[in-house]
């Protein structure tokens, strides 16, 4: 085996501070080099700095034994290198075909020739196992095909030595097999695999080597199959993991949450999306709310919010809020953390004290009456990025401009700022790095000893137990279990969630 | 680029700068490709352009222009797109007119009251758009075109049929003229009290100062209150608005009805200030044109005002250039090519300005 790039002794100075340090790693043909590191460790300068994007202040990239200086993208590709991004840059409403070709079409005199590219990509297609019909519609293709397309774009151009950032991010669990299936594909074919993540299970399912960046320096490079998950985070963060975990009972008498025979009803008949789910949640109390995804948890949430219609009721704090509005169960105390932080819980072109407004309109700082009050709103975002180490240049930084984790840490001080009665956290620690992660357990930890209510939903299995006072085993829209989390195991809690317990 | 940090300031006028550089090169090629000199037009075009009575006439094509703007960039700013200004505007001031004209109050309260006729009106057909898109789920952006032909033929049937004042002997159908208590008066005498001299007709409409009253009021209400918020918002991310406590229904009618009502003044400041009725010579197109000033001015209250008074510039100024022989519609030429390249330059400089933030953000998280 050949080695297919190395980058030795990297660094890169941005004015002022050093984004990498003495950057060294080296992946060879025909295997899948991982590349992890928490949020902000470097891993971004250094995929940069390979396809591109920056040039290095010092140190030297080799591709196949020789030294290349890109000064873009262009040179890169030139050089056989090839990114799929994390989001994905197609157009849906050209073809698979005509997405493919984009920018480097075959010409013929003057036109574009379609059946020979045509027959290239589904050549293309079939050695590598990418199997996909190159005349449908982008727009009709699901998530992890509209990956497959980004992939034979990559290929098309000729990559032989592919970086893959967050891949499996927006995949579901069959889209990501399907995934890691293809990079055995590409790996028989004698491809170079970069491939960036966060997951380290998924790390060492696929990778043969795994390099790990901390502090913009490269901390180790090890074999997969010589480490384990815990000693990989161990690598990124430098010191002992932090854990998920509760301590002693903060239970008070008060019941802040109180759901009676709550349903949802579908409007065409079908299976009831919740289905007469009843319990009482105590202030001070923890209750994880477990399944697997789509089994209703997220209209559970919806309904708890006031964002969907439901039957039975539901009451906060001793009275019914089940004919109030969104607006109004917010101004009784009802924090939230988004599911999905860009969609529904940020602005993302606008300045992160424009996103500490958002869900607060009704309330101080930021109001005073009507009247919004800017300048203490920017002093409370300030302090809100301070206290909760949500990383970026100021209250005037664009929310776009936030890696995920800093975002998240943003939307967890703000909501935990007004000190709601009631937090309802939907998977508040997804797609963060262990760093924000350890963090962000810790500020719940914090608020539950003050006394504030939380819906903890998660699919984070050793989350949910460690943080949960109590579980609840949501499976098809209805609770059919009640665990104890000081009783129960992963695998336990696995298995009561496919309903085989 | 290296060691070159663009300051906020610089940024904030490249992008205006290089949109006026790339029109006027798009524009004097259009003037070159009829063998004309590009210099000869702007020379000409300024010359008359800057004479105090084709400034006067400025004041008087921005103003409506500068008003209608704010109705649709409070559709704009709530993500929204209100098209049907045009046909808004035009009911407005001819209800305005009609029915301003039926009774006689103190002069203030006179000229409120036409202009609450007006605001009504134009709510009320907007609400249409906002009733359909609510509860129908119809794109507001293909009703509110079809409201403006439907509010055309309304207007023209109505003129002809119902408002038309029978008892003047005239060739232009008009309403019944508005009594004096309900004219705005105009700004000249004023004018003349600070020096400026009389124009051949010259005269400048009143409701300027009430477009600059209600550039402040936009401005204070969109960036200063809950509501504006709560509008941008919806704008900005409809889900997480609504997430936030935003009713995003009531939003998007309020929003249409609210444009619609401001839409119906922007065809008052020609009725109240100089022809005192509704009439066949009503001006037409405001409504479209308010969309490039709106989009020029960025939805920004200063911004769009120095759009409004920029395409009012051009289009009086334009009209010299027939005297040396040159089309006149090279405005239209020169409006497009100002829009375009601003809309252009804007998104460069708002991608620029993002990397900018990223790389200083890696800074700081890498730190």
């Amino acid at each position: 085996m050949s080695v297919a790039v190395e980058l030795r002794h990297i660094s890169k100075r941005f004015p002022g501070v050093l984004a990498n340090k003495d950057v060294s790693m080296s992946v060879e043909t025909g295997t899948v080099h991982a590349l992890v590191g928490e949020n902000g460790a470097g891993k971004s300068t250094v995929m940069k700095i390979l396809y591109g994007m920056q040039r290095p202040d010092s140190g030297e990239i080799l591709v196949n034994g020789r030294a290349v200086h890109f000064k873009n993208p262009n040179d890169a590709i030139d050089a056989s290198i090839g990114m799929v991004h994390q989001h994905f840059m197609l157009a849906d409403n050209f073809t698979v075909l005509e997405n493919i070709i984009l920018g480097s079409e075959p010409k013929k005199g003057v036109t574009i020739d379609f059946a020979a590219a045509r027959e290239k990509i589904v050549a293309m297609a079939a050695q590598y196992g990418l199997e996909i019909d190159p005349d449908v519609l982008v727009e009709a293709l699901g998530v992890g095909q509209r990956q497959r397309v980004e992939i034979l774009k990559v290929l098309y151009r000729g990559a032989r030595i592919l970086i893959f950032d967050e891949p499996t991010a927006v995949l579901v669990p069959q889209e990501v097999d399907d995934l890691f299936n293809a990079l055995e594909g590409l790996r028989e074919q004698g491809m170079a695999i970069i491939f960036i993540s966060h997951k380290l299970d998924e790390v060492l399912r696929v990778a043969d080597d795994v390099t790990v960046v901390r502090q913009g320096s490269t901390v180790a490079e090890v074999k997969s199959k010589d480490v384990t998950a815990r000693q990989l985070a161990e690598l990124m963060v430098g010191s002992e993991l932090p854990q998920p975990s509760t301590q002693g009972v903060t239970r008070r008498d008060l019941v802040a949450l109180s759901l009676n025979d709550v349903s949802i009803l579908t409007s065409t008949g079908g299976r009831d999306l919740i289905s007469h789910i009843s319990f009482n949640l105590h202030a001070g109390e923890v209750v994880g709310i477990a399944g697997v995804e789509g089994n209703g948890q997220a209209e559970l949430v919806e309904a708890i919010l006031g964002l969907r219609d439901y039957t039975g009721s539901i009451s906060f704090n001793g009275s019914a809020i089940d004919h109030l509005s969104v607006a109004h169960r917010h101004d009784l105390g009802i924090g939230f953390i988004p599911e999905d932080r860009q969609r529904q819980g940020l602005m993302m072109n606008s300045p992160l004290w424009e996103n500490r407004i958002l869900g607060h309109q009704r309330s101080k700082p930021v109001m005073r009456g009507f009247i919004l009050d800017k300048k203490a709103t920017i002093t409370d975002t300030a302090r809100i990025m301070a206290e909760f180490d949500v990383r970026a240049p100021g209250p005037h930084t664009l929310a776009t401009a936030l890696s995920g984790g800093n975002q998240q840490k943003f939307i967890v001080g703000r909501e935990i700022s007004k000190a709601p009665a009631l937090l309802v956290a939907s998977h508040p620690t997804r797609g963060v790095d262990v760093g924000a992660q350890g963090a962000i357990w810790e500020e719940l930890r914090r608020a539950r000893e003050k006394g504030m209510a939380i819906v903890l939903i998660s699919a984070d299995l050793e989350e949910l137990i460690g943080m949960s006072d109590r579980l609840l085993v949501m499976l098809r829209g209805a609770v059919t279990a009640e665990l104890d989390p000081a009783k129960t195991t992963p695998e336990q809690l696995g298995s009561a969630m496919t309903g085989a317990a | 680029m290296k060691g070159f940090k663009p300051s906020g300031f610089l940024l904030a006028l490249a992008a205006p700068v290089a949109a006026a550089v790339v029109s006027i090169i798009i524009s004097s090629l259009a003037v070159l490709a009829t063998h004309k000199s590009p210099i000869d037009a702007y020379k000409t075009m300024w010359e008359f352009g800057t004479t105090s009575g084709s400034l006067m006439q400025m004041l008087n094509t921005a103003t409506p222009y500068y008003i209608a703007a704010i109705a649709i960039a409070i559709t704009f700013r709530a993500g929204l797109f209100n098209i049907g200004v045009e046909g808004q505007l035009r009911l407005g001031a001819m209800f305005g007119a009609y029915l301003g004209a039926m009774f006689v109050l103190p002069p203030v309260i006179h000229i409120l009251a036409i202009m609450v006729i007006a605001m009504t009106i134009g709510g009320l057909w907007a609400a249409i758009a906002g009733y359909l898109k609510v509860k129908r789920g119809v794109s507001e952006v293909i009703s509110t075109i079809m409201l403006n032909s439907l509010a055309g033929g309304l207007s023209s049937y109505l003129l002809a049929n119902r408002f038309m004042d029978r008892t003047t002997a005239s060739n232009n159908m008009s309403t019944k003229e508005i009594p004096a208590s309900g004219q705005f008066p105009d700004l000249m005498p004023l004018l003349n009290k600070l020096g400026v001299e009389d124009q051949p007709g010259g005269g400048v409409y009143g409701m300027l100062l009430f477009a600059v009253v209600l550039g402040v009021i936009f401005w204070f209400v969109i960036n200063r209150t809950r509501f504006g918020f709560e509008l941008r918002a919806s704008g900005a991310n409809p889900i997480a608005a609504r997430v936030s406590g935003v009713n995003s229904k009531r939003m998007t009618f309020v929003a249409l009805a609210l444009s619609g009502a401001v839409a119906g003044l922007a065809g008052l400041p020609a009725v109240l200030g100089d022809t005192h009725a509704f009439n066949m010579g009503f001006r037409t197109g405001i409504g479209f044109s308010a969309i490039a000033v709106a989009l020029l001015g960025r939805n920004n209250a200063v911004g769009m005002a120095i759009s409004a008074l920029l395409f009012g510039f051009l289009e009086v100024s334009s009209r010299s250039l027939e005297l040396i022989d040159i089309a006149p519609e090279t405005y239209v030429i020169m409006q497009g090519s100002i829009l375009l390249s601003s809309v252009i330059a804007y998104e460069v400089v708002r991608r620029y300005k993002i990397t900018l933030q990223s790389n200083e953000l890696a800074k700081v998280a890498e730190a």
